[in-house]
């Protein structure tokens, strides 16, 4: 008996493919508690190493005793700086052109330094030793504020620079000065403001956070002394470069380092950078002859590795007296802490920071960030965003928020006046950026309309006007465009390796498939969403797809996961392979149909004669065909790799809009209504995009609303456990609304601009915009996150509306 | 964060446990629920060279009523207490209390007697203990005695325990008939300490004040009972007026300290806000 | 070093083992006994990823010592599903998009399983709190809610069927 014949719909489901809320393939092992995290690694004879850390924030290190250490039993090596020094690996370089210490060579910068390592039997024993490590300081000037490290008579942070003039990004005007870089056009934004009939400035401070994913940061490395290779697994959300850099820095060849990133208990940038933590255990590895183990702990975390923001930034905007927007101005001092260690494209200090106008229509800008060092921990790494696109999307949002409320006119008013009309797409933006498409109106008035934004407004008038209403409403309005996918190669590399990324699949005889990549899943969902893309593109469904990434030595070279560039960059390599694949099974397919290729159609999981609907291969039928019988000049096989260049970047887009009651006894906010509405072009998994969402919006209250990094006058990080950096529960978290339009982009092979990111960047301001927007009939233009309840209470003091 | 070693020991009497710390002195700390010992322990705070287990002495656990006096063992973990049917009749302050406390993990193993016993301000129980009139009993070599919540807080990590003594049980009286309690916390998120907290236990005999007890937590060295402020409203048929008033009396005697939580200025009017909206809570809630 | 031996029933298994007496639940767990499901987020309680099931109640194991459990009955996630076939709050998590970078989950599907045997018929605020003692940085909680009022439907569907 012959099996049914399928209709095309059936067959289209069958793919799970683009378009289709696939359950995760990631999922089985994750909830059966099989995931392979680092820590989850365990070798024959691995050794842990733990660090010993600086207390204090600047000092030298005078003696440092190691004998109690070594004295107590399992302890097999305690290694400092002078340890290193013949190795030459005592100091090493940054992403940003910098050099950064891995162990305190002489002095200490920040409070948690890594000043010497101990290599024990267990982590328990590591502790101890790390414990009985003696070190002994002579403090010295700490420096906190940026402003104040560029005092003429600020004390000399970086000693190791003395007489170096000449930076990564140009000159050094000061001892702490690392860079200053500008982009657009000054004398023209000058100009228009010159002119302007309106001008408006606000300064606001976007605070030291840290990403703080739920894994900390670790590994394992194991050097095989016999072969001379070298194994690591580590949290890495860039495995290529890594390996890239772990040769370059240990001379062992790149052929016979393999880096793996195994699964990551959430990056958000945290993982981009190379801390010496790696290297120490890397180093250890080597020296010793064993696997060596590294599990940073939640203090350590928070304290030393990554963080990202602290920008301190002066906005201006130039406009008409009915707020059409003429012109943008900002400048940055930008605390980059001990060492510059930003995680940024090469050839941007900044990052992104200059996609600062935003969504809309302005002539003339100019912005300006001058990176300073502090006595702080180095990083500098986009925090669940492109490279500063966060910073550079609160700054326009709020000045934008800041010349609605001095001319009167509503945020949602002044925002229609001066959105990129979808008619100026490809709009080109006066820092130079070609937005790629947009429609940005619609959205805002789809969102709008959503939550009834009238009736928003009049109950607020209500509560204003009754001075016993016990709480103040503010209501959040942002219309943000994120630059993703970095990036061309013409602009964006990362130690001159261009940020391309990658895909290679392999279609097997019987018809299922594995395909490689260069980047690598946190969380992403990329064993899924990866195997949609292919399955639409060549017809096999996607749970025959395996997807694999992350391990150096099998997948091809790409510069990994984080800028929301996976979808941007991979994707478009993975839809590029695929259809190589597509081509080479279309000639194949005619041969087998004997027809020419011009007479075949593609329908989803198959090439059918034109106008015989009866005469078709299918993708199954084709691999199996290219393993036995080729057409004559075709090489056997159905593979190809794809290493994707992109023409530009993507411009995700989203209106935002958040409700916000304040309790006027105590501060407390409550987020009554936040409506998201995303625009991430084409949608490859609704249900992964929904959770994305919902998680960037999550951490954007965090940012907003809680996190911060205080630190004392002497360099102490004071709330370096979860107990004080706020990640909030079930219970703090608002629920969220979702909602989308969809524009692809015109120059991505599948149209999608990725959308991970969005939310976090898209959310914060629009926190910020509500806090403020209850205060605003008090005059209140701008207010500094994190809006806690204690500041919050702050600022109702200020204004005598406390109750 | 890896703790120091240690010895371990699990007594299973409280008779046991006494000799211990007796013998060992010291260098020897109880360990009842360990949330706050262990950490302390990880970060390397505390270094005991003996840990006593009383997890598993049984006689510790679990509330008995005779008359009106309600004994909750001191190992009765906050879970138990919220759950405990006695308690939520005769005492709802301490259960409803216990759900503002850390998370549903932590009240698992945290206990009310380890709560009471570490002397932390920021700790719950001894301002709920204070609201109840609650008496401790606790048992050191020379045998058992009885100190009442007013006598029992000394100062910050300071009580009247003696390194060698247990708190074995902690007796509260029932409420009045008619009472209204209320536990107002204010706090940055789910598992933090207050910023400041406010219990109050109000009976009203026609439609005046007849029993009233205001006590703050976090808002001092030492849990705070606010005397002044409830002889502001006792004997009175309250009105707003009156609460404002109390609470004024109430930030009177607060003396927190500044942290990231917030300055003295905040703490102290928070203290103001939570001592109104406890009281007008527990109003409410009287008859 | 004082090491003790610690007898426990793991995940219906009879073990015994000699442990120091300052092992931590959760090194004992990952470590000595291979079960990595329980994770090391936080380290002073907050994160919830080391929870596990002592006794019948959800404990975070990086909060207690091994050696507290001699005696006692201990379930972590592997021990979640029985003879293959996924637990419903298992089920619920992976239908219901629960989880993304997975290293919340063990914790919160053992939080979830003990929640909804406190509370086999919760309301969404009564979710909120009952795994408020559980952080996940991905989610937001949003489908994390979903699956757990889903696996209550799923335990509730399995009673009624078996009574």
């Amino acid at each position: 008996m012959n099996a049914p014949v399928k209709t095309p719909e059936e067959r289209q489901a069958e793919l799970q493919g683009m378009g289709d809320s696939r359950l995760r393939k990631e999922d089985a092992r994750f909830i059966q508690g099989k995931g392979q995290y680092c820590d989850d690694i365990k070798l024959p004879g691995m050794l842990h190493m733990d660090i010993v850390r600086s207390p204090i924030a600047h000092g030298r290190i005078k003696n440092i005793k190691k004998d109690d250490a070594l004295a107590i039993p399992g302890v097999h090596a305690v290694l400092t700086a002078d340890d290193l020094k013949p190795l030459n690996l005592h100091w090493m370089p940054t992403l940003a052109g910098d050099v950064a210490a891995v162990l305190a060579d002489e002095k200490v910068h920040f409070q948690m330094q890594e000043v010497a390592i101990v290599i024990a039997d267990d982590r328990y024993i590591a502790a101890d030793g790390v414990e009985a490590v003696e070190v002994e300081y002579e403090e010295l000037p700490v420096v906190m504020d940026p402003y104040a490290a560029l005092e003429a008579d600020a004390p000399v942070l970086r000693e190791d620079l003395a007489g170096k003039n000449e930076g990564a990004h140009g000159p050094r005007e000061h001892h702490n000065h690392i860079f200053t870089w500008e982009a657009g056009d000054k004398s023209a934004a000058d100009d228009v403001f010159a002119s302007a009939p309106v001008t408006v400035s606000q300064h606001m401070l976007y605070p030291r956070v840290h990403p703080c994913p739920l894994e900390t940061c670790g590994c394992v490395a194991s050097f095989d002394p016999i072969k001379g290779e070298l194994t690591t697994w580590m949290t890495s959300q860039a495995p290529h470069v890594v390996r890239t850099v772990v040769s370059m820095l240990s001379g062992v060849p790149e052929s016979k380092v393999r880096i793996i990133s195994p699964d990551i208990g959430g990056g958000f940038g945290n993982k981009v950078g190379v801390y010496p933590g790696y290297v120490c255990a890397i180093v250890s590895s080597i020296v010793l002859g064993k696997p060596v183990k590294w599990s940073e702990d939640r203090i350590e975390n928070i304290s030393s590795t990554a963080f990202a923001r602290d920008y301190h930034m002066d906005g201006h905007l130039a406009a008409t007296e009915d707020g059409k927007i003429l012109g943008l101005k900002v400048d940055v001092v930008a605390d980059h802490g001990a060492f510059d260690a930003c995680a940024d494209p090469t050839k941007f200090p900044a990052g992104l920071f200059h996609i600062c106008s935003g969504s809309y229509d302005i002539s003339a800008a100019h912005c300006s960030v001058k990176g300073v060092y502090t006595n702080k921990a180095p990083g500098g790494v986009a925090y669940r965003c492109s490279f500063r696109v966060t910073e550079a999307v609160y700054l326009i949002e709020r000045m934008v928020d800041v010349l609605a409320q001095k001319l009167d006119i509503d945020k949602a008013e002044i925002r229609r006046k001066n959105l990129i009309r979808k008619d100026q797409f490809p709009y080109t933006s006066p820092f130079g950026f070609e937005y790629d498409s947009g429609d940005y109106h619609t959205a805002l008035e789809k969102v709008l309309d959503a939550v009834d934004y009238k009736a928003l407004r009049a109950e607020q008038q209500e509560k204003r006007n009754d001075p016993n209403s016990p709480t103040l409403m503010g209501i959040g309005l942002v219309t943000f465009t994120e630059v993703v996918g970095a990036g061309p190669t013409k602009m964006c590399d990362i130690l001159g390796v261009g940020m391309f990324d990658s895909c290679e699949i392999r279609i097997h005889p019987t018809g299922s498939a594995i395909a490689r990549m260069g980047t690598i899943t946190q969380g992403q969902g990329h064993q899924t969403t990866y195997a949609q893309i292919i399955a639409s593109e060549l017809g096999i469904p996607s749970e025959v797809i395996q997807i694999e990434e992350g391990d150096t030595s099998t997948a091809p070279y790409g510069l990994g996961t984080y800028g929301s560039r996976s979808t941007p960059v991979a994707g478009a390599a993975i839809a590029m392979a695929a259809r190589k694949i597509h081509a080479k099974a279309k000639k194949i397919a005619a041969h087998l149909l004997e027809v020419s290729e011009s007479d075949l159609d593609w329908e989803i999981d198959r090439f059918k004669v034109r106008g015989n609907e009866d005469q078709f291969k299918t993708m199954a039928d084709i691999a199996f065909a290219a393993y036995q019988q080729p057409p004559e000049g075709l090489e056997p096989g159905l593979e190809a790799v794809h290493y994707y260049d992109p023409p530009n970047f993507t411009y995700p887009f989203g209106i935002y809009l958040c409700v916000v009651d304040i309790d006027k006894g105590t501060g407390e906010s409550s987020i009554r209504r936040f409506y998201a509405l995303d625009d991430c072009g084409t949608r490859i998994n609704p249900m992964i995009i929904d959770g994305q969402i919902h998680g960037g919006l999550t951490e954007g209250f965090a940012v907003a609303m809680g996190q911060q990094m205080p630190f004392d006058e002497q360099g102490n990080l004071l709330g370096n456990t979860l107990m004080d950096y706020f990640l909030p529960t079930a219970v703090e978290t608002p629920a969220w609304e979702t909602d989308y339009t969809v524009t692809p982009s015109p120059h991505h092979p599948i149209g999608a601009k990725g959308v991970a990111e969005s939310p976090h960047v898209g959310s914060i301001p629009t926190f910020t915009s509500a806090v403020v927007d209850a205060f605003a009939h008090l005059g209140v233009s701008h207010i500094d996150m994190p809006h806690t309840s204690y500041r919050i209470w702050k600022k109702l003091k200020e204004e005598g509306v406390q109750l | 964060m890896i703790p120091p070693s240690f010895e371990y020991h699990r007594p299973s009497t409280v008779e046991e446990a006494v000799g211990l710390l007796s013998s060992l002195g010291s260098e020897a700390k109880i360990l009842a629920g360990g949330h706050s010992l262990l950490p302390m322990m990880k970060l390397r705070f505390a270094m005991p060279e003996h840990l006593v287990d009383i997890n598993r002495i049984s006689e510790l656990s679990g509330v008995s009523v005779v008359g009106d006096n309600i004994t909750i063992g001191a190992m009765t973990t906050e879970n138990a207490v919220i759950a405990d049917p006695i308690l939520n009749e005769k005492v709802p302050l301490l259960p409803e209390a216990a759900k503002l406390i850390a998370d549903p993990q932590v009240r698992n193993r945290g206990t009310i007697g380890g709560d009471i016993a570490h002397g932390d301000p920021a700790n719950d129980h001894p301002a709920l203990a204070l609201a109840c009139d609650a008496v401790m009993t606790v048992v050191g070599p020379a045998g058992a005695r009885q100190i009442p919540a007013s006598e029992f807080f000394l100062g910050t990590y300071w009580t009247a325990l003696n390194d060698d003594d247990i708190l074995t049980a902690i007796t509260v009286k029932a409420f009045p008939d008619g009472a209204g309690y209320s536990y107002r916390k204010l706090k940055r998120k789910t598992g933090d300490w207050a910023t400041a907290a406010c219990a109050v236990v109000v009976a009203l005999s026609g439609g005046k004040v007849s029993h009233i007890r205001i006590t703050l937590t976090n808002l001092g060295p030492t849990a705070i009972r606010a005397h002044d402020a409830e002889a502001v409203l006792s004997g009175q048929a309250v009105t707003d007026e009156l609460i404002k008033h109390a609470a004024e009396k109430a930030m009177a005697i607060c003396d927190p300290a500044e942290d990231l939580r917030g300055d003295v200025e905040y703490k102290t009017a928070m203290a103001g806000q939570m001592v109104q909206r406890a009281i007008a809570e527990a109003l409410s809630r009287a008859n | 070093m004082a090491k003790q031996i610690v007898k426990m029933t793991l995940n219906g298994q009879q073990v015994e083992q000699l442990v120091d007496s300052r092992t931590l639940l959760v090194h004992f767990l990952r470590e000595q006994m291979n079960l990595t499901g329980a994770h090391i987020g936080c380290e002073t309680s907050q994160c919830g990823a080391c929870t596990v099931d002592i006794d019948g109640e959800s404990v975070k194991a990086c909060t207690h010592l091994a050696v507290q459990c001699d005696g006692s009955d201990v379930k972590t996630v592997e021990g979640l599903a029985e003879n293959g076939v996924l637990h419903p709050v298992q089920e619920a998590f992976y239908e219901e998009h629960g989880l993304q970078c997975g290293y919340c989950t063990p914790g919160m599907l053992m939080r979830s399983y003990r929640f909804l045997q406190e509370n086999p018929n919760p309301t969404e605020d009564e979710i909120r709190t009952g795994i408020s003692g559980n952080l996940c940085r991905c989610t937001g909680y949003q489908n994390i809610i979903k699956a757990v009022q889903s696996a209550a439907t799923k335990l509730q569907d399995k009673e009624t069927a078996s009574a």
